[in-house]
């Protein structure tokens, strides 16, 4: 009797440590999609985008000093962005934090029209028509939103639809 | 007879070009075939962040293209492999190396093979010390008798 106990335990042993490690993955699923940004607590990277409505007011590091700002990178072609677009136009009308755009490799014709449909909630856009200065920011899904601080330090960033609990839990509690 | 045309399908087969790892771009390759070899082995290192499990080279959405463009561009201008990998992650983070780096946080991962080896061999060990100790007692039991 004692040699067959001893025969299973140490598989059983395993199995069941393979089972808790298995079931553990699955909880943490959700995370496992979201890459922690390694921008987080540095200064915004140094860029320069020409304004997508006005030529002369370009979207750069230095738009981004002094002031809250929400920088969320958008683009027509993104299915999510026009479900978030609700939730930026109340965060405008709550006139908190000034929000500006990073169009992400986009038509620039589709991108106004885009605007005068929905409503422009950004203070100022950049048209990054080439995507380079998304991949400098680490953008890798659209849309993504950064919270950066007065003095330029990206604070926190949400890969995906901004929703108003979001803003409110994730967003607004950071600021100081 | 089938089996005659199956051999002469696979020789024809063996005719075809292989298909090219960077035929994913419609861009001809780097001018040097170093530099072209290093753009290969990275960019089959590197993971394209909207697919994940995918490599940049394999990726045909987007950004790995855009990715891919700026690989290329760095290894003209003249940087190493590791100065494009730093350069890839202080972006995207470790995650984007399909190799992870040798640190402490990632020791566990890359000692885990090795252990379980010698946890293998141990339990092998005993397994078969056991078996020849029990055949060595059955042959005496059937000499005894």
């Amino acid at each position: 009797m004692n040699a067959v106990a001893n025969r299973f335990a140490l598989p059983l042993a395993g199995f069941a440590l393979l089972l808790v490690v298995l079931i553990a993955g699955l909880y943490h699923a959700p995370e496992k999609g979201i890459i922690v940004s390694p921008l987080l607590g540095k200064p915004t990277p140094q860029f320069s985008l020409p304004g997508l409505l006005d030529e002369s007011s370009p979207l750069q590091a230095q738009t981004l000093r002094g002031h809250w700002s929400l920088v969320n990178v958008w683009g027509t072609w993104c299915f999510e962005c026009r479900a978030e677009h609700e939730t930026l136009l109340q965060i405008k009308q709550q006139g908190k934090v000034p929000i500006f755009g990073i169009d992400w490799k986009d038509d620039d014709d589709k991108a106004r029209a885009w605007l005068s449909e929905l409503g422009n909630p950004y203070e100022r856009i950049g048209a990054d028509r080439e995507g380079r200065v998304a991949i400098d920011w680490g953008v890798y899904g659209a849309p993504e939103s950064f919270l950066i601080n007065p003095s330029g330090t990206v604070v926190y960033k949400h890969v995906g639809a901004l929703t108003p609990e979001i803003w409110q839990q994730e967003f607004l509690s950071r600021l100081l | 007879m089938r089996a005659r045309i199956l051999v002469a399908l696979l020789a024809l087969a063996a005719l075809l070009p292989a298909p090219r790892a960077d035929a994913i771009d419609s861009i001809p390759p780097l001018p040097e075939p170093a530099l072209q070899q290093r753009y290969l082995a990275l960019t089959h290192e590197l993971r394209c962040m909207q697919c994940q499990n995918e490599s940049l080279a394999d990726s045909p959405v987007g950004l790995a293209s855009d990715l891919r463009r700026d690989v290329r561009e760095q290894l003209l201008a003249g940087q190493s492999d590791q100065q494009i990998r730093d350069h890839m992650v202080a972006r995207y983070g470790e995650f984007i190396l399909f190799r992870p780096r040798m640190s402490w946080r990632t020791a566990w991962l890359w000692s885990l093979p090795g252990v379980l080896m010698l946890v293998g061999i141990v339990i092998g060990v005993r397994v078969l010390r056991d078996r020849r100790q029990r055949v060595g007692e059955e042959s005496e039991e059937s000499l005894d008798a």
